[in-house]
C-alpha cells in the first residue's frame, strides 16, 4: 500500500506541475465565480456551467474543497443539492481516489435538513463507497451512516440508505465481527425490516438491496422466504417484480429445503413452492411482472417433473362437463387412425359430468402457467414464455414431449418474432422429440410463410426433426416442393434440409422410393429433367437415405445412376458417396479421397510438413523444388479434404512465403551491381510485397489461429520488411532516406521482441534471434552496415517450424445473390440510386459485423466500399453467418449496359490483432510515452469471396 | 350502516336486456340500458316504471353508463331517454358513442320498416339521445357531480367495450359489462387495477366453461379455409356485422399476407364499411400488434379484403366471402349459400351459435336436404346487431309464400366458435385482480351462476349475490372515514412510537372535532383553544389501606422499593416531601387516624393516566410483599 501511495504522490506531483504549465486552476476560477454569485439562482447557474466541463484528476480535490466550503455557507437547498451531486460526479473522475474527501462528505450529512439534499449526499457517498470497495473500514463506516439515516421520514433518503447498504454492506461474516461489536449488525435483518416499509419505493429498494447483497456473494437466509412470498401480493408492480426475483434467488439457494403448505399439513420442497408462486405471477395484472416471472421460470431446473408438467395443464369444461382440449382430441384422432377427418359440429361436445366440488378455478400451484403465458396479450410475455419453455424442455425430455403441441401452436402467432423464436426453440429441443403427423402438418403449413427468416428457420428445424411415419416424410417432401415452386430462392436451403431428412430416416424413405422416382415394374417412365430443382430435391432425399440403406439402389432405374454421378460431382456437398453395386467406375474418381479413416490425410499433411522442416541444409535448388511440390500437394489435399482445407491452405501459404523469400534471396543475383539488375530488384520487391500480403491473410483470415502461429507470421513479416529494406537500400541513391527506414525497422524489431518475449526461446537460430544478438551493433552502425548485416542474417537464418493449431478454418464467403447470370441489365435513372439485394453466406468469420464489407467496382475503376448494418447479419449456426443486405448503386449515365463487380472484403486492422492486444497488456504498467505503436494500425482489406458480376444500365434522366 | 343497493331490471339471472340500478351513498346510477332479443312486445325493454311511475326519470337518476355498443346493452337507450324521458348525462366511451347510433338506426329500421311496428323510437330520437351522451376516455376519472365519479377500464369484449368504476367517497362499485380476459386478433385483454371495490358486478355468460386455447381454433379455421381455397373451392362465412367479423377479417388478412395467397376475400357491404371505418379510427382501443404496426399500415385497411358485389358470387375460382347475417336465416348470406350449396368443393363456416329454426342451425345439425322458399328474400341487412346468438327466429320470413324448393347441401359445413366473453377462469382472474369485498353476478343463466357463486365464495371468501330481475340486493359497507389530522399532533405522535406501519392500526390521543361536515383530529390544547373552553382537570384519587405497623416514612420507602422493583420501565421517584411519583401519579402515605397499624395510601392520577393509575391501585391493593427488608 505504501508503494501505491508513493506512486500516487509522485503521480500527483508530476501532474500538478503540468497543470500549472498549461491551465489556470479550475478551483480558483470556481471559487471566484461562486463568491461573485449574488443569489442562489446565480450560484446554480455557475455550478451548472461548471458541471459541463470535465475536471482533470489533479484538480479534483481542490475543487471539492471549494465546493464544500460553499456548501456550508449556502442556505438554498437547491444549490446544496447541486453541490452534492457535483461531489458525486467529481469523485467518479477516473484516477481520483476519493478517500480524502470521505470524512467531509459524511460530515455534511450531520446538519442537513433537506431530505432531497440528504438523499443526494447519500448518493455521493455511494459513489465514493463503490470506488473504495477494497477498504472494509470505509465500507463499515458508510454502512453505519446509512443505518443511522434509515429512520428518516423521506422515502428518498431511506431508498438511498438501503442502496448503500446493499452495495457496501459486509458480505463476509468475519469482517462484521472484527469491527466494533455495536456495528456488527446483521445487514440482512436491517434490510429485511424494510420489506414492510409504508412506501412502495422503499420496499422495492429493500428487495433490490437484498438482491445486490446476493450478487455480491452473501448467502441470503432462508428466513426471508416467507417475507418475500408476502411481497408477491403487494399493490405495486415494481415491488412484485423485485419480489419475484428474490423468490427465484432463494429457490436457487435452498432448492431442497422443505416448506409447509399453508392451510394443510403437507410440506413441499422450496423450489417447487417457489415455482408454483412464480407461475402464479405469470397471470399477474402487470405485464412487467409477467415478463419477469415467465423469464425466471425457464431457469428453475430443479423443479420436480410433476410440477413442471402442470404448467401445461388446463382442465377444460363446458357447462360443468369435462371437455377435452383440441390437443387431446388431435392426439386421439391420430392414435385411432382417423387423422384428417373433417370436424363436425359438436365433435368437441363435452361428455362427462364434472364434480362441481373438485373444480379448482384458481390454482395456487403451477397449473396452466405456460398456457396463460403463451396466450398473453403482450408479445414480450409470449416470447419470454417460449424462451422459458425452451430452457425447461432442454433439461427434461418428457416435458419437451409435452410442450410440443404448445410450441407448434405458437407457429401461428401474429407477431413474427414470436413465431421465429418458437421455431428456434423447437429446433433446440428437437433431439428430445418426435413429431406426430398432425403436428408435422401444422409445422409444414408454415413453410408457405412469406418471410424468408421464418422459412429458413423452419428448414433448419426440419433438418434435425424426427419424423415417425413414412407418410410424414412424404408430407414433408410434398410441402417442401410446394415451397420450392412458390419461393425458388429457397433452393439451397431446401436441398440441405432434404439431405438431413433423408439421412435421418433411411427406412422411412425406402418404401417411398418407387413412388418418388415414379418407376414402374413393367413400363419405362420418361427420364425427368435433370435441371429441375424439384427433381434434384427428391434425388437429394433419396441418395442421402440410400447412404445407410444398401438395399435402396436396387430400386433405382438407369438414369437415376447417371443422375447420381452428375449430382455427386456438381453438388458434392449435398450428395454423399454411395457404394453402388457393379458401378465402381462411377464413383471411383473420388473414392480414394473418401476412405473412412481421415487419419491418413492428416498424416500426409504432417509428413509433408516434417519433410520440409527437416531439410535445413539442402542446396537452394533442392529446397525450392521440394517447397513447390509440397505446396502443390497441400493445395490439392485442401481441395479433397474439406475438413483439412483450412490447415492445408494455411501451411501452403506459409510455405509459399518461404519459397518467395528463398527465391528473392538467391545468392548470385545479389552479387551483381545493383543498377544492372533492375529485373531482379523487381522480383525481390514484388516478393516482399506479396509476403506481406500473405502474412496479413494468414493472420486475419483464419479462425483458430493461436499466438504460437501469430509469432511465426509476424516473424515472416519482419523478414519481408528486412527484404524490402535491402532492396530499397540497393536501389536508392544517398543515405538520408535510409536513416529513417533503418530506424523504423529497428523499432519494429524492438516491438516484436516486446510482444513475443515469451516465445523467443523457441525461435533459436531464426532471423530475429540472430538479429537480436546483433542488436547492440545494429543500433550504432550506419545504414549501409545495417543493410549488409541484414542481408547476411536473412540468408543464414533457419526456417521456422510452423506448429499447427487444433482447429483452423479459413474464412470464406459465397455470394448467393446476385447470381451474376442475368442478361437483363438493371436499369435505373442516372443520379438516382438503385438497391441491389445481396445475399451471402459467410463461414468462419469472427465478428462479421465489424469486419465484413461489400465492395462494388464500377467499370471506370471507381470502387465503393459499403459497410452493412449489424442487423443484416444473421447467425444460423456456429461459425456460420448470413449476410442479407441491400447495396445502393448509382452512377452517371452510360451509353450501354455494363457489368459491375460485387465482392466481399474482410477488413483488418493490425491494432486489433492478438499481438497488439499483448502489447497493450505488457505496457500497462509502464509510462505511456514509452509505448511505440509498432505498425501504427495498418488497415487493409482482404477480398475473400469470388466477385459476382452484375449487369447495370444507368439511363440518362429524361428532361 | 351505509349500504349499496343493486336492482337488476334486466340481465338478472338472464342474458339480454342488461339494465342494472345501483344506489350508492345516496346516488342512483343506471348501468346499461339494453333490449331483449327474445321478445317483440313490451318485455323487450326494461321496465322503467320501476324507477318512477310518473314524472321524469332525470329526478331519480344521477347518471346512466353504457358499457359497450351491443344492442342488449344499449338498445333501449332512445326509448328510455326520449320516450320515457331522461335528460341527465349518459356516459360511454368514444368508440361506443360512434358505433352505437349506427346499430340503433339499423335496429329501428328493421323493427319499424320491416315489421311495420309503430310507437317505436324515431331516427330523430336516436340523434337527440346521442346528444346527451358524454364520451369518456380509458382511465379518465369523470366527476359526474361533486361526489360521484366514474372511471373506465379496458374490457376487450368489442371495440370500445369498457368496465366502469363508480365511486362515491370511499365506497365504490365496479361494473364489468361484457369482458374478455384472453386477447384476440384485434382486441387486448380486459384489465383492472387493484381498486378493491365494495362490490364487483360481473357478467357470467360462461360461468361454467373453461375454454381451450384460442390458437387451436384459429389454426383450424385458417387451415380449413386455406385447404378449400387451394382446392379451388369457395368459402362462405356468415357473420354479424360487428365484433367477431372484424376479428376474422384480421385473421384472414394477416394469413393471406403471410402465406402470400392470391384468392380474393370479399366482405358484404353496407353497415360493415361504416363500422370498419371506426375500427380504423380507434386504433388505441385495439391490441398490441395493431397498435404497434399502424404507423406502417393500419391493419383495418385491408389489402386483400374487398367489398362484395352480388355478381361476384357467380365468378369462377376460389374465393372467401363474409356475408351477413350470421345465422343464414335471410339476406345475402342465404343467397350465396343457395348458390354454392350444391358443390362439394365449397365450404360454409359458421363462426357462432345458431338459433333453432334457422338454416344455419339445420345444416349444423347435419340436415342435408333443405326446403327453401322459392321467392327470393329481398332484404338488405337483417339483424346486424353484432351479438351472436340470442336472436329469435324471424317469424316474418318463415311464413312467406308456400312455394318450396328442395336444396341439397353438398358443401362442407364447419362450425367454429369464436366468442369474446371471459370464461370461468377469466372471471376468477378478474376478481383476483380487483379484490372486491362483494361480488354480484349478472348476465348469465341462474343454474350456471350457482356454480360460480359457490366457487367465488369458497376461493375468495367474499359474499356473492345473484339477484333475479327486480330483486334488490343490499350490501352493507364499512366505509372508512377520512379525518384531517393536524401536523403538529401527527409529528408528536409519530415521534413517540416507531415508524408508522401501514398494516397495523395505531393508537393516538387527540380530540376529534366534527364541524361543517368535516372531521379534524387535533391536540386537546388546540381543541380547547379553538372552542374557547377552559381546561378542566379530572383527577382520580383512591385510598388504599395497608396493614403496616411501621412508621410512615418506612412504609413509603417499602412502597417505593416495591414499585421500583415491579415497574422497571417507568420512572419511580421518591420525593423529599415523602411522596412517591410514578410518572405523573402521586402516592402519599398517612397513618390511619384510628388504627396506627393501618396506613392509608393516597393514590391520585389524572384521567389521561387512567390505565397506569388503575393498574397501580390494583397492585397496591394486593399489598406489599411479606418479606420486609
Amino acid at each position: 500500500e505504501d508503494r501505491e501511495l508513493l506512486e500516487r504522490q509522485q503521480h500527483e506531483d508530476l501532474s500538478t506541475k503540468k497543470l500549472r504549465l498549461t491551465k489556470p486552476s479550475k478551483s480558483a476560477a470556481l471559487h471566484v465565480d461562486l463568491c461573485k454569485a449574488t443569489s442562489p439562482a446565480d450560484a446554480l447557474q455557475y455550478l451548472l456551467q461548471f458541471a459541463r466541463k470535465p475536471v482533470e484528476v489533479e484538480s479534483v480535490e481542490g475543487v471539492v474543497r471549494i465546493l464544500l466550503e460553499h456548501y456550508y455557507k449556502e442556505n438554498d437547498a437547491s444549490v446544496r443539492l447541486k453541490i452534492a451531486s457535483l461531489l458525486g460526479l467529481l469523485s467518479k473522475t477516473a484516477g481520483f481516489s476519493p478517500d480524502c474527501i470521505m470524512d467531509d462528505a459524511i460530515n455534511t450529512l450531520q446538519n442537513e435538513k433537506s431530505h432531497q439534499v440528504l438523499a443526494q449526499l447519500l448518493d455521493t457517498l455511494l459513489v465514493i463507497g463503490t470506488k473504495l470497495t477494497e477498504n472494509p473500514s470505509v465500507r463499515m463506516r458508510l454502512v453505519e451512516v446509512a443505518c443511522k439515516h434509515l429512520t428518516d421520514s423521506s422515502h428518498g433518503v431511506r431508498n438511498k440508505c438501503l442502496q448503500l447498504i446493499g452495495c457496501l454492506g459486509p458480505v463476509e461474516k468475519g469482517v462484521a465481527k472484527e469491527a466494533e461489536s455495536q456495528a456488527a449488525k446483521d445487514v440482512q435483518k436491517i434490510i429485511g425490516d424494510h420489506f414492510n416499509d409504508q412506501d412502495p419505493r422503499v420496499r422495492t429498494a429493500a428487495i433490490k438491496a437484498m438482491l445486490q447483497l446476493h450478487e455480491r456473494g452473501l448467502k441470503l437466509q432462508q428466513a426471508i422466504y416467507g417475507q418475500a412470498c408476502k411481497l408477491l401480493a403487494d399493490d405495486y408492480e415494481q415491488v412484485r417484480s423485485a419480489a419475484v426475483q428474490l423468490i427465484w434467488v432463494l429457490s436457487q439457494l435452498y432448492p431442497e429445503s422443505i416448506v409447509p403448505i399453508p392451510s394443510s399439513n403437507e410440506e413441499i420442497r422450496l423450489v417447487d413452492d417457489a415455482f408454483g408462486k412464480i407461475c402464479h405471477m405469470v397471470s399477474d395484472g402487470s405485464w412487467v411482472v409477467r415478463v419477469q416471472a415467465a423469464k425466471l421460470l425457464g431457469s428453475m431446473q430443479q423443479v420436480s417433473s410433476h410440477f413442471l408438467e402442470q404448467t401445461l395443464d388446463k382442465k377444460l369444461m363446458s357447462d360443468l362437463r369435462r371437455k377435452r382440449t383440441a390437443h387431446e382430441r388431435a392426439k386421439e384422432l391420430y392414435s385411432s387412425g382417423e387423422f384428417s377427418s373433417g370436424r363436425k359440429w359438436g365433435d368437441d361436445a363435452p361428455k362427462e359430468e364434472i364434480d362441481t366440488g373438485a373444480v379448482n378455478l384458481i390454482e395456487s400451484g403451477a397449473c396452466g402457467a405456460f398456457v396463460h403465458g403463451l396466450e398473453d396479450e403482450m408479445y414480450e410475455v409470449r416470447i419470454a414464455a417460449v424462451e422459458a419453455l425452451c430452457m425447461l424442455a432442454q433439461s427434461s425430455p418428457s416435458f419437451a414431449e409435452k410442450c410440443l403441441d404448445f410450441l407448434v401452436d405458437m407457429f401461428n402467432d401474429e407477431i413474427e418474432e414470436v413465431r421465429l423464436q418458437s421455431i428456434h426453440t423447437m429446433r433446440k429441443i428437437s433431439n428430445n422429440i418426435t413429431l406426430r403427423e398432425d403436428q408435422l402438418d401444422t409445422v409444414l403449413a408454415v413453410l408457405e410463410d412469406s418471410s424468408r427468416d421464418i422459412r429458413e428457420a423452419l428448414h433448419e428445424l426440419l433438418c434435425c426433426t424426427n419424423v415417425s411415419t413414412k407418410e410424414g416424410i412424404h408430407l414433408a417432401l410434398v410441402e417442401l416442393l410446394k415451397n420450392l415452386t412458390k419461393y425458388p430462392t429457397d433452393r439451397e436451403s431446401i436441398w440441405k434440409c432434404l439431405k438431413f431428412l433423408g439421412s435421418r430416416h433411411p427406412t422411412l424413405v425406402l418404401p417411398l422410393v418407387p413412388e418418388l422416382l415414379s418407376t414402374h415394374p413393367f413400363f419405362d417412365t420418361p427420364e425427368p429433367d435433370m435441371d429441375d430443382p424439384a427433381y434434384i430435391a427428391v434425388l437429394v432425399l433419396i441418395f442421402n437415405a440410400a447412404k445407410s440403406c444398401p438395399t435402396m439402389p436396387a430400386l433405382f432405374s438407369d438414369h437415376t445412376f447417371r443422375h447420381y454421378a452428375y449430382l455427386r460431382d456438381s453438388l458434392s456437398h449435398l450428395v454423399p458417396p454411395l457404394r453402388l453395386p457393379g458401378r465402381k467406375l462411377v464413383s471411383s474418381p473420388v473414392s480414394p479421397s473418401i476412405t473412412p479413416h481421415e487419419d491418413p490425410s492428416q498424416q500426409f499433411l504432417h509428413q509433408s510438413l516434417e519433410r520440409v522442416y527437416n531439410l535445413q541444409h539442402l542446396d537452394p535448388q533442392g529446397i525450392q523444388e521440394l517447397l513447390e511440390f509440397t505446396i502443390r500437394d497441400l493445395q490439392r489435399l485442401g481441395e479433397l479434404q474439406s475438413e483439412l482445407a483450412g490447415m492445408a491452405d494455411f501451411t501452403a501459404t506459409y510455405l509459399q512465403c518461404q519459397l518467395l523469400l528463398i527465391k528473392a534471396l538467391q545468392e548470385k543475383l545479389w552479387n551483381v551491381a545493383a543498377p544492372l539488375y533492375l529485373k531482379q530488384n523487381a522480383l525481390a520487391s514484388a516478393a516482399a510485397k506479396q509476403i506481406l500480403e500473405e502474412t496479413y491473410k494468414m493472420e486475419f483470415m483464419y479462425s483458430g489461429v493461436e499466438s504460437r502461429q501469430v509469432v511465426i507470421i509476424h516473424h515472416m513479416r519482419l523478414q519481408a520488411k528486412a527484404l524490402q529494406l535491402i532492396v530499397t537500400a540497393r536501389t536508392t541513391r544517398g543515405v538520408e532516406p535510409l536513416f529513417g527506414m533503418c530506424e523504423k525497422f529497428l523499432q519494429e524489431v524492438d516491438s516484436f521482441q516486446r510482444c513475443f518475449i515469451s516465445e523467443l526461446p523457441q525461435m533459436q537460430g531464426s532471423f530475429v534471434d540472430k538479429l537480436l544478438d546483433l542488436m547492440p551493433r545494429l543500433v550504432t552502425s550506419k545504414p549501409s552496415e545495417v543493410v549488409k548485416i541484414l542481408q547476411t542474417t536473412l540468408r543464414q537464418s533457419t526456417f521456422l517450424h510452423l506448429p499447427l493449431p487444433e482447429q483452423l478454418h479459413r474464412a470464406s464467403a459465397n455470394i448467393i445473390e446476385p447470381t451474376g447470370e442475368s442478361d437483363n441489365p438493371l436499369r435505373f435513372t442516372s443520379g438516382l440510386v438503385v438497391a441491389l439485394d445481396v445475399d451471402a453466406t459467410l463461414e468462419h468469420v469472427q465478428d462479421p459485423q465489424g469486419t465484413v464489407k461489400v465492395q462494388v467496382l464500377y467499370p471506370d475503376g471507381q470502387a465503393q466500399l459499403i459497410h452493412p448494418k449489424p442487423a443484416d447479419f444473421r447467425n444460423p449456426g456456429p461459425g456460420r453467418h448470413r449476410l442479407i443486405t441491400q447495396v445502393y448503386l448509382s452512377h452517371t449515365a452510360w451509353t450501354e449496359p455494363c457489368q459491375i463487380e460485387v465482392r466481399l472484403l474482410l477488413a483488418y486492422n493490425s491494432n486489433r490483432s492478438k499481438a497488439a492486444a499483448k502489447i497493450a497488456k505488457s505496457t500497462w504498467n509502464e509510462s505511456p510515452e514509452a509505448l511505440p505503436q509498432p505498425e501504427n494500425g495498418i488497415e487493409g482489406t482482404i477480398p475473400f469471396s469470388k466477385p459476382v458480376k452484375v449487369y447495370i444500365m444507368p439511363k440518362p434522366a429524361r428532361r | 350502516m351505509p349500504e349499496i343497493k343493486v336492482t337488476p331490471l334486466g340481465a338478472g339471472q338472464d342474458v339480454g336486456r342488461s339494465c342494472i340500478l345501483v344506489s350508492i351513498a345516496g346516488k342512483n346510477v343506471m348501468l346499461d340500458c339494453g333490449m331483449h332479443m327474445g321478445y317483440n312486445d313490451d318485455r323487450r325493454f326494461p321496465d322503467f316504471s320501476y324507477i318512477t311511475q310518473n314524472g321524469r326519470l332525470t329526478d331519480f337518476l344521477d347518471c346512466v353508463i353504457i358499457s359497450h355498443f351491443h344492442l342488449d346493452h344499449c338498445g333501449a337507450l332512445p326509448y328510455f331517454s326520449e320516450m320515457v324521458g331522461y335528460d341527465g348525462p349518459i356516459y360511454m366511451t368514444h368508440p361506443t358513442k360512434a358505433i352505437c347510433p349506427i346499430l340503433l338506426e339499423d335496429y329501428r329500421k328493421i323493427t319499424v320498416d320491416k315489421k311495420g311496428e309503430t310507437n317505436f323510437f324515431t331516427s330523430q330520437m336516436i340523434k337527440d339521445c346521442m346528444k346527451k351522451v358524454v364520451a369518456v376516455h380509458l382511465h379518465q376519472t369523470v366527476q359526474v357531480d361533486e361526489e360521484l365519479e366514474i372511471k373506465a377500464y379496458y374490457a376487450g369484449h368489442v371495440l370500445g367495450a369498457a368496465m366502469f368504476q363508480i365511486k362515491v367517497g370511499c365506497e365504490s362499485v365496479v361494473y364489468t359489462g361484457d369482458y374478455n380476459m384472453t386477447p384476440d386478433r384485434h382486441l387486448g385483454a380486459a384489465w383492472i387495477d387493484k381498486c378493491r371495490p365494495d362490490l364487483l358486478i360481473t357478467e357470467s355468460t360462461y360461468a361454467t366453461t373453461i375454454r381451450d386455447s384460442k390458437r387451436c381454433r384459429e389454426r383450424d379455421f385458417l387451415k380449413k379455409v386455406h385447404e378449400t381455397v387451394e382446392r379451388g373451392g369457395k368459402v362462405l362465412i356468415p357473420v354479424f356485422a360487428l365484433g367477431r367479423a372484424q376479428e376474422l377479417c384480421i385473421l384472414l388478412e394477416t394469413f393471406w399476407e403471410r402465406m402470400n395467397l392470391k384468392a380474393p376475400i370479399y366482405f358484404s357491404t353496407g353497415l360493415t364499411e361504416k363500422a370498419n371505418h371506426y375500427y380504423k379510427l380507434f386504433i388505441t382501443w385495439t391490441n398490441q400488434k395493431i397498435r404497434k404496426t399502424f404507423v406502417q399500415r393500419n391493419m383495418f385497411e385491408f389489402k386483400h379484403i374487398k367489398a362484395f358485389d352480388r355478381a361476384f358470387a357467380d365468378n369462377p375460382g376460389p374465393m372467401v366471402v363474409f356475408a351477413t347475417p350470421g345465422m343464414l336465416h335471410a339476406g345475402q348470406s342465404l343467397q350465396i349459400f343457395r348458390k354454392w350449396a350444391g358443390n362439394e368443393k365449397n365450404m360454409v363456416i359458421m363462426p357462432g351459435y345458431c338459433v333453432q329454426g334457422t338454416v344455419g342451425h339445420k345444416i349444423l345439425s347435419g340436415q342435408r336436404k333443405l326446403e327453401m322458399e322459392g321467392r327470393q328474400i329481398v332484404s338488405l341487412s337483417q339483424f346486424a346487431h353484432g351479438i351472436q346468438g340470442k336472436v329469435a327466429p324471424d317469424s316474418q320470413h318463415l311464413c312467406s309464400p308456400p312455394l318450396l324448393l328442395q336444396l341439397e347441401v353438398k358443401m362442407q359445413v364447419e362450425y367454429m366458435s369464436f366468442s369474446a366473453h371471459a370464461d370461468a377462469k377469466g372471471i376468477m382472474q378478474l376478481i383476483r385482480q380487483a379484490e372486491p369485498r362483494n361480488v354480484l353476478l349478472v348476465h348469465g343463466e341462474a343454474k350456471k351462476m350457482e356454480f360460480l357463486k359457490q366457487k367465488i365464495e369458497q376461493e375468495f371468501h367474499v359474499n356473492c349475490y345473484m339477484p333475479a330481475n327486480g330483486e334488490t340486493t343490499t350490501i352493507f359497507t364499512n366505509p372508512s372515514i377520512p379525518v384531517d389530522i393536524s401536523l403538529g399532533l401527527l409529528k408528536r405522535e409519530t415521534a413517540i412510537g416507531l415508524l408508522p406501519d401501514a398494516k397495523k392500526p395505531k393508537l393516538m390521543h387527540g380530540t376529534l372535532i366534527m364541524k361543517d361536515n368535516s372531521f379534524r383530529l387535533v391536540s386537546p390544547e388546540q381543541a380547547l383553544k379553538e372552542l374557547g373552553l377552559a381546561e378542566h382537570q379530572l383527577r382520580f384519587t383512591c385510598r388504599v389501606h395497608i396493614q403496616d405497623p411501621r412508621k410512615e416514612h418506612e412504609t413509603v420507602l417499602r412502597v417505593y422499593n416495591h414499585l421500583k422493583g415491579v415497574l422497571k420501565d417507568y420512572s419511580v421517584q421518591h420525593l423529599p416531601d415523602g411522596s412517591i411519583t410514578v410518572e405523573s401519579i402521586l402516592i402519599q402515605a398517612t397513618a390511619h387516624s384510628e388504627d396506627q397499624g393501618t396506613k392509608v395510601l393516597l393514590v391520585s392520577w389524572t384521567y389521561q393516566d387512567e390505565e397506569l393509575g388503575s393498574y397501580l391501585t390494583s397492585l397496591l391493593k394486593k399489598g406489599l410483599p411479606q418479606s420486609s427488608s
